[in-house]
């Protein structure tokens, strides 16, 4: 118990005396295509990204994904966003990943995590789970859960995030 | 565990103390899931005797530069029931710490991992099923060359707040071609093989009946193939005599395969799996059981449901030998087209069965009377391509997603279930085949932006053990909120006294990554799934409140 005090102590410390860093951490995804990619890879050209932790099984990350799908042209127009869907999907449902996103008319960018080491380290309890990312490579927001009409929320943000605009 | 924690400690100070250019991050999480109970005997209810259940973790994670560290913290006052009560108590039974230089990688302390699928070996947590099989040791990961990846591993495994007495060492190596070869960079063609081999050593404490192997090992090979549209994916797993209680002590090799194919382009997703599987249990101690010290992970071949009735009879994979199918179809009807309408229509259909392996007693020279499965004999041959007689499970489940228009939006699915609950749930659970028919509408209303009610309704319909149910839900969620209000009733059940009314209301609040539910009411006995794994939830009558939160 002591050394839990201790070590709280320390962590309080630290992230006072660091203004805090707020990078993605380094872990080795897979690309649908079977290929390895390393998250610190992620990136798009200095525009903003969207990162959605999303699976197959999971009701309302699908409908979120669906909901984005239908605007997700014009908001690639006007900021020039990315969306990576990361599926954490483990081998049950991972092979059914890449022909259930064509099936679903996705234009998203998927990565696998099918045992949730990425997860773990963005600290996600539950899909689905959404960051943005801004154009230097900083998460600048993150949210839990999903309801109808969050997805109009996440454009405004994401329409601040692409000029440039602080969002706390 | 206290060295690492004064090692951790000096980490974190050193960076205090040198104040490194690099800026350390510190994030985390915390999930706590309360319930307070009453005695309800119809629904069989229990209530423990401290009345409550409280589940709690914290993780924390600091990353600085190329260096990583992190504890979890779990507590459980009691545990919830349902899970495994021997969680009973409080403490810091995850802590790692890794550092990566240029190929290198290396972990110490508790890790998870998994192998190609997970055939010979997968270590996770699913925290909402109670399950956390973590390795603790030393993990290395190198990656000599471009296109090159190696894994190595020794470790022994958490047990609730124990580790495991045997020890596991495992490595693992993948080839991707495309990395080896710069030509094959930019090709359509993507090729990558893999394999992978595991050994667990377990004292056999010198049994008095039987020679206990004590390392037993378990490999397997995988490729993976893509060539634009087409994806092309195996693996083949095989593990030596491995008597166990899970497959009654029998000397046979194990066995499993996964194949699977899919064909995909915008619009239309094709996709068919099969899997054989033969006596592939692998656990670090041969005489445990339900989710304790598993080893490997082999995936269930049908689809995860994500609607409580259609997931009422869920199925679990039969690691004794089970022989499965899957094929799925995905089809998006184009906006402006005659069906797809204004916004498009999306199809989703799913069909998927599962059957047993062919057994066949062993002939033993001067021996005739040698059942399938006698425990200390190889137990049973199986001819591997063929199918069993008996059905395990089958289903088909067809679903149809259309936005309406700008107010309204809807999904209808109909599935169609067949469930050997004698397989499944053994001798002493009802006896027989489940033939259900499921059907479900689900419609959201958008009122205004970012304000809309959900409407729910579902029906089972069979003639077998419970019955027929029905289930109501309506959801109404304005920003930041949401409130529900459901029922499930089982008005076909064939004991009167058990045609019983789930009421059930829950308010939930959330912002940013904050949320916070709490409900009451009742829930049925059942099954909850996640991610493939599955675990008995008792029926429970009170009050339930689960915060998360992450930073």
């Amino acid at each position: 118990m002591k050394n839990i005090l201790i070590i709280l102590v320390l962590i309080a410390h630290c992230s006072i005396i660091f203004s805090q860093g707020n990078e993605l951490p380094s872990v080795d995804l897979k690309t649908i295509d079977g290929k390895i990619f390393n998250s610190k890879n992620i990136s798009n050209d200095g525009k903003p990204i969207i990162i959605s932790f999303w699976a197959t099984w999971c009701k309302p990350c699908v409908k979120e994904l669906n909901a984005i799908a239908d605007e997700y042209e014009d908001w690639q127009e006007e900021t020039g966003v990315k969306l990576i869907a990361v599926s954490v999907d483990d081998t049950r449902s991972m092979s059914r990943v890449k022909p259930f996103v064509n099936g679903k008319g996705w234009e998203y960018e998927i990565l696998l995590d099918p045992n949730g080491d990425f997860k773990r380290a963005m600290n996600i309890v539950n899909v689905p789970h959404t960051f943005i990312i801004d154009g230097k490579g900083n998460i600048v927001w993150k949210h839990a859960s999903y309801s109808d009409g969050d997805e109009e929320k996440l454009y405004e943000l994401v329409k601040k995030v692409s000029k440039g605009e602080s969002i706390e | 565990m206290k060295n690492l924690l004064i090692l951790f400690c000096l980490l974190i100070t050193s960076t205090l103390t040198f104040g490194q250019i690099e800026k350390g991050q510190l994030h985390g999480s915390f999930q706590s899931d309360f319930q307070y109970y009453n005695e309800d005997s119809i629904i069989g209810a229990t209530v423990p005797a401290e009345q409550i259940g409280l589940n709690s973790y914290a993780n924390f994670n600091y990353m600085l530069g190329n260096f990583s560290a992190g504890i979890r913290y779990e507590g459980y006052l009691p545990t919830l029931n349902g899970y495994d009560s021997r969680y009973d108590g409080v403490g810091i039974p995850y802590k790692y710490i890794s550092y990566k230089k240029d190929e290198l990688e290396v972990v110490v302390g508790s890790f998870y991992e998994q192998f190609g699928n997970g055939l010979v070996l997968r270590a996770y947590e699913e925290k909402n099923l109670g399950y956390d099989n973590a390795f603790e040791g030393v993990k290395v990961k190198y990656n000599p060359i471009n296109g090159i990846y190696l894994k190595g591993l020794i470790s022994k495994q958490r047990s609730f707040w124990e580790f495991s007495d045997g020890i596991i060492r495992g490595i693992d190596g993948e080839v991707s071609i495309n990395e080896l070869f710069k030509k094959m960079d930019e090709s359509k063609f993507v090729i990558s093989i893999g394999g992978s081999f595991v050994s667990k050593f377990q004292d056999d404490n010198d049994h008095p009946f039987y020679n206990l192997p004590e390392n037993v090992s378990a490999s397997a090979g995988r490729l993976n193939l893509t060539a634009g549209k087409i994806n092309f994916s195996t693996e083949y797993a095989y593990k030596i005599n491995d008597p166990s209680s899970d497959n009654g002590y029998i000397y046979k090799p194990g066995e499993a395969l996964i194949v699977n194919t899919s064909y995909s382009q915008k619009g239309l997703g094709v996709f068919l799996s099969a899997k054989r599987v033969d006596n592939m249990s692998y656990r670090l101690d041969r005489d445990a059981t339900l989710a304790n010290l598993n080893i490997n992970y082999i995936p269930d071949i049908t689809k995860a449901h994500a609607y409580s009735l259609a997931a009422m009879y869920p199925y679990a994979t039969q690691l004794n030998g089970e022989f499965g199918f899957q094929c799925e179809v995905n089809y998006l009807f184009k906006k402006k087209s005659t069906l797809g309408g204004k916004y498009g229509t999306r199809l989703s259909i799913n069909f998927s069965s599962v059957y047993s392996i062919d057994k066949e007693a062993v002939e033993v020279e001067d021996l005739d009377s040698l059942v399938i499965g006698q425990k200390g004999t190889d137990g049973y041959t199986s001819e591997f391509f063929k199918i069993g007689d008996e059905l395990f499970y089958q289903d088909l489940n067809i679903e149809i997603s259309k936005k309406v228009n700008k107010k309204i939006k809807g999904k209808i699915i109909y599935q169609n279930q067949i469930y050997n609950n004698s397989v499944i749930h053994g001798a002493g659970d009802w006896h027989g085949k489940i033939h259900a028919h499921i059907g479900i509408i689900d419609v959201t209303y958008k009122i205004k932006s970012r304000n809309t009610i959900r409407f729910e309704i579902q029906e089972l319909y069979t003639k077998d053990q419970y019955g027929e149910w029905v289930s109501g839900l309506i959801e109404y969620n304005i920003p930041n909120w949401f409130f529900t209000v459901m029922d499930q009733y089982n008005y076909g059940n064939s004991d009167s006294e058990k045609k019983v009314h789930y009421p059930k209301v829950s308010i939930g609040y959330k912002k940013g990554t904050n949320r916070i539910q709490i409900g009451y009411g009742k829930q049925r006995e059942g099954v909850m799934c996640i991610g493939g794994v599955c675990r008995n939830v008792p029926a429970a009558n009170g009050l339930t409140l689960s915060i998360t939160s992450s930073f």
